[in-house]
């Protein structure tokens, strides 16, 4: 069944019991009596597989903090299995802590994956990555290419199967900061935003319903092809240039977050990795610039 | 749910029986693994019973990763001895590797997919000072730097103040006994300095003897507060037991050993635990003329004391008692470091100091 089939009332029962929703390769069961919660997965859910029972990966939840807080200024904390990671938020951070505390469940347990710290995408069957630092344009590119026709498969963690080095894709929310959230909207009219959560530690942040297609296929894993490293410069033209295999692997490993702890396997992926990849980096200021310039990368 | 009826405790006392394990049961094992720090064991133990096809992808995905994290920390582990064998050669002390560090340095049995926080290592107690010399040349320096945590761990406890390494940040704790110098209980950390073994490759790195691993490993259980970690370290017992138990001659040596050094109590304790919660086939404390000198009931009320607390180890087999219990212990294992007179004051200080906003507490001693 679809998130979307459930009726608000029926998911809002769900949440109370716990939603076992489907991500990926991952089961999240997830309980919240919290509206924001209920409207951001009502919203940018909709498409994904939720399930009646089975094994879950993770057992999470959100929840206003109760005491005197409950109405002064109130906070939501988020559970993992019972244990805080996080500091409570206030209320209206409810749905972004839901997925940063999704990424923290993976970044911290999937193990089983090389995770970097990257967006991914895929186009004819070729897989691009986009290790970015913050501030590198990466999420808004990200953005502007899965509403452009390419399958998303994450816009934060790229996982690297460790049995078979394939990219596994996640095909959840992107995440919009600040004036991306505007340039996006502006990008295209079919971009579907969730709430924002002002003030958080990353300014004011809104998600981006990925499209039904890449969730319809979270299932399939893809090829890597490419590791571009995009950089958003002002008033800049386009403009790729070759990025040496030996400084992508670098990157690649400084942008992992668990390539120490896998040790020699973590080598080994990371120099597969970029063996099968051509490298570069990436200077834009225009979106649909941008856009072209990967098509034509992918085609 | 009880702890008892865990499908966590199924599977350690039983490996087995994973292979009919339904998603229902899995839910939990990854759960309360996770949780009690024993999920890198279960795969371990399905890993070497040949299960790994009889369990479904995503759970296994999971007791890999925690395979991976043990393995880890295994090489991060060997490179720190190796750096302390290298640091401490000048002093010409031998270097015992307690717990953890020498499950994993030696690959004793509890070692395969075990993590742990910081390497406990015993040395004698004349040579403190030179130790911490050349730890200290070493880049190890004290993580408590206030004047009364460095008078409690100095003058009361059975270790110096914490270690950590200045680059590294790897954490170190420096021994010269195994119970605090106040404790009501006195043993004979010099025993066990003398019977531990040589580590192949070391000049001066040792690990206790089999007898010293399983009474400094009861020992650590019964008298300190870690109930967090209490389920974990009763399976560490079970794996050594099961092990050394091979050899029809160790159980008495282990009794004899325990009267030896004083602790017959915490070995009564963990034999007693281990049979009651992971059916570990060690005889009776009846059989071995282990009986406490306060009888049946005192067993009894104590079984239930720790079982309660082992609850601890997830919310969904904490019982309405687990909180009682854990508080019940946790004022057990301070009657038992200090005496009275030392304990109030101590006490007083920690609750004070906790209040003070913006500075830790004074330091809950880890052995």
């Amino acid at each position: 069944m679809r998130l979307g089939d459930l009726s608000r009332d029926g998911l809002r029962e769900k949440l109370h019991d716990g939603l076992i929703l489907e991500t990926g390769p991952f089961r999240t069961r997830i309980v919240s009596h919290t509206p924001e919660v209920l409207a951001g997965l009502e919203l940018l859910y909709s498409d994904f597989s939720v399930h009646d029972d089975g094994f879950c990966d993770f057992h999470v939840q959100v929840d206003r903090v109760s005491g005197p807080r409950r109405y002064f200024r109130p906070q939501i904390t988020f559970k993992f299995d019972g244990m805080e990671p996080f500091k409570p938020l206030p209320a209206d951070h409810a749905f972004a802590s839901l997925e940063w505390g999704l990424n923290y469940c993976i970044a911290g347990y999937a193990h089983h994956y090389l995770m970097l710290h990257a967006a991914v995408l895929e186009k004819n069957g070729r897989a691009v990555i986009l290790p970015g630092d913050p501030g590198a344009g990466k999420s808004t590119l990200t953005a502007a290419l899965s509403l452009s026709g390419f399958r998303l498969l994450s816009d934060e963690l790229t996982l690297v199967d460790r049995d078979d080095g394939m990219l596994v894709p996640l095909a959840r929310p992107v995440s919009l900061k600040n004036a991306s959230i505007d340039i996006i909207r502006n990008f295209s009219p079919r971009a579907v935003l969730g709430d924002a959560a002002y003030d958080t530690h990353k300014g004011t942040v809104v998600h981006l319903k990925p499209s039904t297609e890449s969730v319809r296929r979270a299932g399939e894993k893809a090829k890597p092809a490419l590791i571009v490293f995009p950089r958003w410069i002002a008033d800049t033209n386009t403009k790729l240039t070759h990025h040496s295999k030996a400084d992508a692997f670098m990157d690649a490993a400084n942008h992992a977050f668990n390539y120490d702890l896998l040790g020699s396997l973590g080598y080994d992926l990371v120099a597969n990795l970029v063996d099968a990849c051509d490298c570069h980096d990436f200077e834009y200021s225009q979106l649909p610039d941008a856009v072209q310039a990967f098509t034509e990368l992918l085609g | 749910m009880k702890l008892a009826d865990a499908p966590l405790l199924a599977a350690l006392r039983d490996p087995g029986l994973m292979a009919d394990f339904g998603d229902n049961d899995w839910d939990w094992v990854v759960r309360q693994g996770r949780s009690a720090g024993l999920l890198g064991r279960l795969g371990a133990l399905a890993g070497g019973r040949g299960l790994k096809a009889s369990i479904p992808s995503p759970v296994w995905h999971h007791m890999t990763a925690a395979l991976t994290v043990a393995d880890r920390q295994r090489h991060a582990v060997l490179w720190e001895v190796k750096l302390l064998s290298r640091a401490l050669a000048p002093v010409g002390v031998p270097v015992v590797l307690l717990k953890g560090a020498a499950y994993a340095a030696a690959g004793l049995p509890p070692a395969a997919g075990r993590t742990f926080s910081d390497i406990d290592i015993l040395v004698p107690k004349s040579s403190l000072p030179e130790v911490e010399k050349h730890l200290l040349l070493s880049g190890w320096i004290s993580s408590h730097q206030d004047a009364y945590a460095q008078r409690y761990y100095r003058q009361w406890m059975h270790e110096l103040p914490p270690m950590i390494h200045i680059r590294r940040g790897t954490n170190l704790d420096v021994h010269h006994g195994i119970l605090p110098e106040t404790a009501r209980i006195k043993t004979r950390p010099d025993l066990i300095l003398a019977a531990a073994k040589h580590l192949p490759g070391y000049g001066n790195i040792f690990i206790p003897c089999p007898e010293d691993q399983v009474l400094h490993s009861a020992t650590h259980l019964y008298h300190e507060g870690e109930w967090q970690h209490g389920l974990r370290d009763l399976s560490d017992l079970d794996c050594l037991l099961r092990a050394y138990i091979e050899d029809a001659d160790f159980m008495s040596r282990l009794t004899a050993r325990a009267r030896e050094l004083n602790l017959t109590g915490p070995l009564g304790h963990a034999l007693s635990n281990v049979r009651i919660m992971l059916d570990t086939p060690v005889p009776s404390l009846s059989q071995l003329s282990l009986k406490s000198q306060s009888g049946r009931l005192r067993r009894v009320i104590m079984d239930n004391l720790f079982v309660s607390a082992m609850g601890s180890a997830h919310p969904s087999v904490r019982r309405p008692a687990t909180g009682a219990a854990e508080f019940l212990l946790y004022v057990r294992s301070h009657w038992l470091r200090m005496p009275i007179h030392l304990l109030i004051p101590h006490l007083l200080r920690k609750s004070l100091e906790r209040n003070e906003l913006g500075k830790p507490a004074a330091p809950t001693p880890k052995p």
